[in-house]
């Protein structure tokens, strides 16, 4: 399938989700239920992403891992989106670099 | 046009534009170290405007996954957008018509909904473009000079960028997770079902967009059952 049916078509849904609301239905939700869902709903689908992809994204188990743990002690202590992504970036690089010598 | 009001907008948006050209910068070394061209990434974020949905239809592009799986997958990973669409419409009023509002639904993005939602003043349609404008150009360009450094990269380097995305969804998850229990228990969840798809043999087969959506579901239902968000505010008084 051509690349520019996929981009098209998840651009255009993106786009209906965002448009749908702010001009259609401007209505509160008043289901508890939904409300909650919608509310976890980016907490689970980030992590769902996230774990345990992270470590076969990268050319070793452990440069990954160390990815992992780096950026959870970091966002654990609660400093921003770029921090936290470039040290996850940096581990992977000094965990090769390290693996390199051990081989 | 009221050009104060779209300064205005402009200045703020600026540190959100500076974060999402970091960010897309990983997109785009990822997207290239996957096959793509530098210019098919580029289109992904300038027609998309969203780092989780964007990921989850790399995964699917690469798959080859059918069209049906990416409209699902983007209906459930970005199905916040619809409930930030209807509390920023609430916020805007009767006075922002029709066609403004078709353009400014395309810039709400988690981030630039939450200092839309900050502003003290009344929001106006140059104030919101405004918004959007150093987001957009932050996004886009940011996964152009990815995916440029990542042609030329060597691959592990490639590889050690793209980790960046994963780095900004583990920053967005982990404050809320270590301050709400039900957000930490939805975490842990979504972590058991993901690696469930992953490691159990029977599962493995399902694809990855289909298991990204089933995680999401169950994790945020059980977590929306369990802990309903009135309830939720009631019990921390």
């Amino acid at each position: 399938m051509s690349i520019y049916a996929y981009i098209f078509t998840m651009a255009l849904t993106t786009y209906l989700i965002r448009v749908i609301p702010l001009t259609v239905f401007r209505r509160p939700i008043k289901s508890v239920f939904l409300k909650s869902f919608l509310h976890y709903v980016p907490y689970a689908c980030l992590t769902a992403m996230t774990f345990p992809a992270i470590l076969t994204s990268t050319a070793a188990l452990l440069s990954g891992a160390a990815a992992l743990m780096v950026a959870v002690l970091l966002a654990y202590r609660g400093k921003s989106l770029l921090t936290v992504s470039l040290a996850a970036s940096a581990a992977v690089m000094v965990t090769e670099f390290l693996l390199a010598f051990v081989k | 046009m009221n050009w104060s009001e779209y300064k205005k907008g402009v200045h703020t948006g600026l540190p959100v534009g500076l974060g999402y050209f970091s960010v897309s910068f990983g997109f785009g070394a990822m997207a290239i170290a996957q096959g793509l061209s530098a210019l098919n990434a580029t289109l992904i974020s300038a027609t998309n405007l969203t780092s989780a949905g964007q990921f989850a239809g790399l995964t699917l592009i690469v798959a080859a996954g059918t069209l049906m799986e990416m409209i699902m997958t983007q209906i459930v990973i970005n199905s916040r957008y619809s409930l930030m669409s209807l509390a920023l419409s609430q916020r805007m009023g009767q006075r922002i018509g029709f066609f403004p509002r078709l353009l400014i639904a395309f810039f709400n993005t988690d981030e630039i909904f939450a200092l839309a939602m900050d502003r003290k003043e009344p929001l106006t349609v140059p104030f919101l473009l405004g918004l959007g404008t150093l987001p957009f150009f932050g996004w886009t360009g940011g996964t152009l000079m990815g995916a440029l450094a990542g042609s030329v990269l060597p691959s592990d380097i490639r590889a050690a960028l793209g980790v960046m995305l994963y780095g900004m969804f583990i920053a967005i998850v982990v404050p809320p997770a270590k301050q709400e229990k039900p957000v930490l228990i939805t975490v842990i969840l979504a972590l058991v079902f993901s690696c469930l798809f992953a490691w159990v043999p029977q599962l493995k087969s399902v694809s990855a967009g289909i298991s990204i959506v089933l995680c999401t579901v169950a994790a945020a239902a059980i977590a929306a059952w369990r802990f309903p968000i009135a309830e939720e505010q009631e019990a921390a008084v």
